[in-house]
């Protein structure tokens, strides 16, 4: 059973592998991006989701460890002859003004790029994770705003609210999806050992599980860290998808449409956040209808920014009246389960003739990885 | 009732013949203030290794305080503690519990969204040796150390008859399995002393007739010293060979099970009517 999983979670594996190299030089430009954004949009969740969903502390900071690692990667990366035009207002202070990391260094600015954010991660851990409560939230969504009014005020670093342009397209598609497959395999693992079982004892009862010998502070500092670490990645990964980065960019609506992502894929469930994190990218495209300008019959309408946001928010409300737990629960979909619903598929159209079935939502796509 | 009666003069008996062995818990002069009011007031306690003493008193009398006091989850205003002739007064919970003191909650505490197994596997986690990275990677000795751990886990569910639950959510337990439940999860964490608060609450008389076998026998087997509290007295009288009577965040009385169950002041301030009639 375990080996049967093993050998077909490397067959996925391989499977993603193919079809990414098959796809980056064929699929045309706007697939490619919503791909790329996908991805990152998974890195983003997934590690976002090991602090709120696993751990059970409400962090709203993604979008500032985004920021730290989005603008490492811009510092390092921006080729020298563009950080002297780019920096018109204020030079760019040393060493940065002095170097750029050639393109097989990608990989170590995004390292990089996750240590940064891990540090932020430190300095707004170690005093508000000591303590009782729900301090987090508005710790770390201060210091979000911290980090945007910095980035709009240090502008001999970041270049101030114009941002930095001219970043280099490093982020294709096997480093975004080979980023997402790491960090999804990342977590899964963290999570589905001793460690993860801490923290979702922390979530489940704070006070009983440090009456069980779990040290509080460092496993939530640890959730916290390791989460920041990718949220740096995924920002740095953007940097380079979009090629320009702006403190406008990292405001808080990216931790909005993260969050969003998780609760929609159910807190603590990592296929959830990587299928809604999927869903979502594809949609926001797919919704830019409803912002353009139109015109039916005789009445014209303007485009609305933004609508794209109202109708998400509609569909969190939706589900969370009617379909709290989110897609996939707290369980995470699995061979087993996938196995399995044939089965269950047939058995709920057995009841369903003898009438027994009350409730759609018994027959969920969740199911437990056991 | 007089197999009952006959254990407890056993217990009595080697009560008395472990006198001359160490103190396992020592408790002085605790006082424990919440602004104004002294939930419990200048408390002392020794208990012998072994004991299984009760710890009784009307509502609202300060024995929770007094375990939360001992666990670390309060730090007294005044006096301190003293366990394996160590103070441990004001160290966190999670050290404590890794001394070697573990204990129940009196309205159930259990990880609801985690399996029985995993229950019990979280109380193994703080004496893991492998690093959050080698979690990450599966290093051998991680995946060693998952599996021991796995395998102790199901073991001890064997031992409190909770094996054939293994997979089930916690918090869909009946109530009853519960409580065993929640004591297994703090025997996984290798306690030398067992606190227990009010574990027969809520069961009814075939489940609490369960239960009092059940922590005698887990005091035989893991050579346990239990503090209990309880409100039954069936409970009380049935298996502890020594009782301290709370009122008022104090002392007011301490004996062997007779002589607590004929105490004057112990009968006016606490047993009510029927209790008398069962005294
Ligand atoms: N954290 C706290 N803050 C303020 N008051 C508290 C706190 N904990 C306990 N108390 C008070 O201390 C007193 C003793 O409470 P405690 O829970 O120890 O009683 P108890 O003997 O366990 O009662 P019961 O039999 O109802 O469980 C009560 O008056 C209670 O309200
Ligand atoms: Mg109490």
């Amino acid at each position: 059973m375990k080996e049967r999983n093993f050998r077909l979670n490397l067959a996925l594996i391989v499977l993603i592998a193919l079809s990414v190299w098959w796809a980056k030089d064929r699929l045309n430009p706007y697939i490619l991006r919503v791909l790329n954004t996908a991805a990152i949009y998974i890195v983003a969740a997934v590690s976002y989701n090991l602090v709120n969903g696993v751990t059970g502390q409400f962090s709203l900071g993604p979008n500032a460890f985004m920021a730290l690692g989005g603008f490492t990667v811009a510092l390092l990366m921006l080729p020298l002859p563009q950080k002297e035009m780019v920096y018109f207002l204020q030079p760019l202070i040393w060493p940065f003004n002095s170097f750029s990391l050639p393109q097989w260094l990608f990989g170590l600015s995004l390292i990089l790029a996750g240590l940064v954010a891990t540090a932020g991660a430190f300095i707004v851990g170690v005093p508000c994770l000591r303590l009782r409560g729900d301090y987090l939230a508005i710790a770390t969504f201060g210091f979000g705003e911290i980090v945007i009014v910095l980035a709009n005020n240090a502008i001999s670093i970041t270049n101030g609210a114009l941002g930095i342009k001219g970043i280099p397209e490093y982020s294709t598609l096997p480093w975004t999806v080979g980023c997402a497959v790491i960090t999804v395999l990342f977590i899964r693992n963290l999570v589905n050992s001793s460690y993860g079982r801490a923290m979702k004892a922390i979530r489940e009862d704070e006070v009983a599980a440090e009456a069980m010998g779990i040290n509080l502070f460092r496993h939530k500092m640890l959730a916290f860290a390791v989460s920041a670490f990718f949220a740096g990645v995924s920002g740095g990964l953007l940097a380079t998808l979009i090629t320009t980065v702006s403190p406008s960019l990292f405001m808080f609506t990216m931790t909005f449409n993260l969050l969003i992502i998780i609760v929609l894929g159910g807190l603590g469930s990592i296929t959830g956040s990587t299928v809604t994190a999927i869903i979502f990218a594809v949609l926001q495209e797919l919704l830019r209808e409803v912002e353009a300008p139109r015109t039916i019959g005789p009445i014209h309408i303007p485009g609305i920014t933004g609508m794209r946001m109202i109708v998400f928010s509609i569909m969190l409300i939706l589900l969370m009246l009617f379909y709290r737990r989110g897609l996939f629960g707290k369980g995470e979909a699995s061979w087993d389960g996938l196995f399995a619903l044939p089965g269950r598929v047939r058995e709920f159209f057995e009841r369903l003739r003898r009438k027994e079935v009350k409730s759609w939502t018994r027959t969920g796509i969740e199911s437990h990885d056991q | 009732m007089d197999k009952d009666r006959n254990r407890v003069a056993r217990s009595i008996d080697t009560a008395v013949l472990r006198d001359s062995q160490d103190e396992i818990l020592k408790i002085e002069h605790v006082t424990m203030k919440f602004g104004g009011l002294i939930a419990v007031n200048d408390f002392s306690l020794s208990m012998k290794r072994g004991e299984l003493v009760g710890l009784i008193g009307p509502n609202g009398a300060g024995k929770t305080t007094v375990f939360n006091v001992i666990t670390g989850q309060y730090t007294p205003s005044d006096g301190r503690v003293l366990f394996d002739g160590d103070d441990i007064t004001g160290l966190p919970p999670d050290i404590i519990v890794t001394r070697g003191i573990a204990r129940t909650f009196q309205n159930v505490r259990l990880f609801n969204g985690l399996t029985v197994l995993d229950n019990v596997l979280v109380s193994y986690h703080s004496r893991i040796r492998s690093s959050f990275l080698e979690a990450v990677f599966r290093t051998k000795r991680h995946l060693e150390e998952e599996k021991a751990m796995r395998q102790n886990g199901i073991d001890l569910l064997r031992q409190v008859g909770l094996e054939h639950l293994a997979n089930e959510e916690a918090g869909n337990l009946p109530y009853g399995q519960q409580r065993r439940l929640e004591i297994a999860r703090a025997l996984a964490t290798s306690p030398k002393l067992l606190l227990l608060d009010e574990p027969a609450a809520g069961m009814n008389p075939e489940e609490t007739r369960q239960l009092m076998k059940f922590i005698q026998d887990i005091r035989d087997k893991y050579a346990l010293t239990i503090l209990l509290i309880e409100h039954d007295m069936h409970v009380v009288m049935g298996i502890c060979e020594r009782i301290r009577v709370l009122d008022y965040g104090i002392s007011i009385a301490e004996g062997s099970p007779v002589e607590i169950q004929h105490n004057q002041r112990v009968i006016q301030a606490y047993l009510g009517e029927e209790e008398r009639a069962y005294a």
